[in-house]
């Protein structure tokens, strides 16, 4: 009797996870059949599962468009988010060491300072950012795309925490061979770390793909669009056709969806690892 | 050598420095690794510069321009003293901005965090599939919000008859419903408190996750044995006490993320005859003050510093309240 009641609830259990991983599952779902059907399929008054013609072209069509500027923005984005990443990488994981590694009487202080700029969220500070960017002239620049964001007290945070617990074995046989800090973060830290890189960099990455708030402020030239901005003209626009806004959204998720399912363990990892919770 | 850097230096690290450095002090040159301070700062000095230069002086600005009549400049001259700070006060749209934002708190933080920790309970007990429902309520992470306010509002919600919501319903014999402006009933708060639980439910979930797998299985075996039955029971005594560190940071978190929502509000709401006047949160509220037609950068610095402001003093009660750091018992 017992028993029967926890393979009924088990069963239950299994049930409703799988409808709500459907549930889940639907926008994505909305994202491809829209983008793949023609403006007549998706305004039919009867709803179809499939496009009644599944109309490949509108991977192209959006391309060619005029009107959208896909491309450009794909490729702003793109350059926006690799540099972005590679730039908080690289000073956010140089000032963990050197808080983690390199005594300092002063290191408490920095550190208190860097967390508290936590306590601050940047989208509360964009106004007096926007500020600062457009009196140095960077509204609509790549510059004023990328540096202001290249400094995330959270990566920082993170980066921090890892090298407290790094073998100190490891740096210890490098001092011993003869080698500097810098060499020894370079040599030996920096090779014995990728899966926190990794988990830093993907998080990163996927941020600054999808920043919205920042490049709407500062890209304000059609020229310096990201896709985000891209889509979002058009969604608040509603001067577009529906297929293509879905077609060019699914386009804008699909490399990072990949990504994220290539990279799925160390984004977990980081998420982890943030230690916020701890 | 202060407390805070004596933690990131464990048992005699002290003496072996010591040690170390009368070793290698001849011969050493200007970059030896004698330097600490020169090497602390080579390693921290362009981060901490930038982030003082990108977060510390943006702030002092602000709080400098708030002080002024900042119409379109950012190197005023016309001191107004408390003026814009008064005139904010008194905004009817900025206090009610901070009633929305009070009420998308009440329905997104309670939500996200009853929706994440079932997900991250039942995907745990999985013993098959369990890295697939992973991925899947955790895929949505990386997704924009600009990309799920566009499929939210022009086919999931669209107000026409094709909207997904509106065929469903549609089916039971219901009428259209146009859900993004209709204000009685407030259906546009489904539309938006369902994106961003759809987009950072499976984050949260992950974070459960962690916490879950930290419980000792001991307790577990040790409550079995007194008798307390699993399901319900269990949960209540031995889960939901042991996630407590999580959760406070779960609802931090949350709130943190809602105070500075702007994005699915701004994307769904908006359109080509610009923004409703209701279902204004203080970022989208700024925004249009500080960043629209006017450009009044005095009152929108003004906005900011007392946003800052209730942000940092919540942060601090909410931890106190909460008891962030306490040890768990």
């Amino acid at each position: 009797m017992h028993h029967a009641w926890i393979r009924v609830g088990r069963a239950l259990r299994a049930a409703l996870l799988c409808a709500l991983a459907l549930l889940f599952l639907v926008p994505f779902y909305l994202l491809v059949r829209n983008g793949l059907a023609t403006e007549a399929d998706i305004t039919a008054p009867d709803w179809t599962f499939f496009p009644r013609h599944v109309q490949w072209s509108n991977l192209t069509e959006v391309f060619t468009d005029p009107s959208l500027p896909l491309g450009h923005a794909l490729l702003n984005s793109t350059l926006i988010a690799l540099s972005t990443t590679l730039g908080t990488v690289l000073l956010a994981s140089l000032a963990g060491y050197g808080l983690a590694r390199i005594p300092y009487r002063g290191a408490g202080v920095v550190f208190s300072a860097i967390l508290g700029t936590l306590m601050v969220p940047a989208a509360v500070t964009f106004v007096p950012s926007f500020v600062l960017v457009s009196s140095l002239g960077w509204i609509s620049t790549l510059r004023g795309l990328v540096i202001p964001t290249l400094f995330s007290a959270f990566a920082c945070f993170i980066f921090r925490q890892y090298f407290l617990g790094f073998p100190r074995e490891l740096e210890d046989a490098a001092r011993v061979d003869g080698l500097g800090y810098w060499r020894t973060y370079w040599r030996i830290v920096v090779p014995n770390s990728r899966p926190v890189f990794a988990a830093v960099s993907t998080i990163v990455f996927i941020g600054a793909w999808n920043a919205f708030l920042w490049p709407l402020v500062i890209g304000q030239d059609q020229e310096a669009w990201t896709v985000q901005v891209a889509l979002s003209t058009f969604t608040t626009a509603q001067n577009l056709n529906l297929h293509e806004l879905f077609v060019a959204a699914a386009v804008s998720i699909a490399p990072l969806v990949v990504v994220f399912l290539l990279l799925q363990r160390y984004i977990v990892a980081g998420v982890e690892r943030s230690g916020i919770d701890d | 050598m202060t407390a805070p850097t004596a933690e990131a230096l464990p048992d005699g690290q002290g003496a072996r420095g010591a040690a170390e450095r009368r070793r290698r002090t001849p011969g050493a040159g200007f970059f030896g690794p004698q330097r600490r301070s020169l090497w602390f700062w080579i390693f921290v000095g362009p981060f901490a510069l930038g982030l003082a230069l990108f977060t510390y002086v943006p702030l002092a600005w602000s709080v400098y321009l708030s002080f002024f009549d900042a119409h379109n400049t950012v190197t005023p001259t016309d001191f107004v003293g408390l003026g814009n700070y008064t005139s904010m006060l008194t905004d009817g749209a900025f206090l009610s901005s901070l009633g929305t934002f009070a009420l998308f708190t009440l329905f997104i933080v309670p939500a996200t965090y009853a929706l994440s920790l079932a997900l991250a309970v039942m995907v745990n007990r999985l013993r098959v599939a369990q890295a697939f429902f992973r991925s899947v309520f955790f895929l949505p992470t990386a997704c924009s919000y600009v990309v799920a306010a566009l499929i939210w509002k022009l086919s999931l919600f669209s107000g026409v008859r094709f909207g997904l919501a509106n065929t469903v319903l549609g089916w039971f014999g219901a009428d259209q419903t146009a859900w993004l402006s209709t204000t009685h009933p407030p259906w546009y708060w489904l539309v938006i408190v369902t994106v961003r639980l759809w987009l950072q439910a499976g984050f949260y979930m992950i974070l459960f996750l962690a916490g879950l797998q930290r419980i000792s299985p001991q307790l577990y075996e040790a409550a079995a044995v007194d008798g307390a039955r699993p399901g319900w029971q269990t949960f209540r005594h031995i889960t939901f006490p042991q996630l407590r560190a999580t959760s406070v940071a779960v609802v931090l978190l949350l709130v943190i993320n809602a105070f500075q929502a702007f994005d699915e509000f701004y994307n769904l709401l908006s359109d080509a005859r610009g923004y409703p006047p209701y279902a204004r949160p203080p970022l989208v509220y700024l925004y249009y003050t500080a960043l629209g037609r006017e450009q009044n950068l005095g009152l929108g610095s003004a906005g900011a510093v007392i946003l800052a402001l209730i942000i940092a003093v919540a942060t601090v009660v909410q931890a106190r309240w909460l008891g962030l750091g306490r040890k768990e018992d």
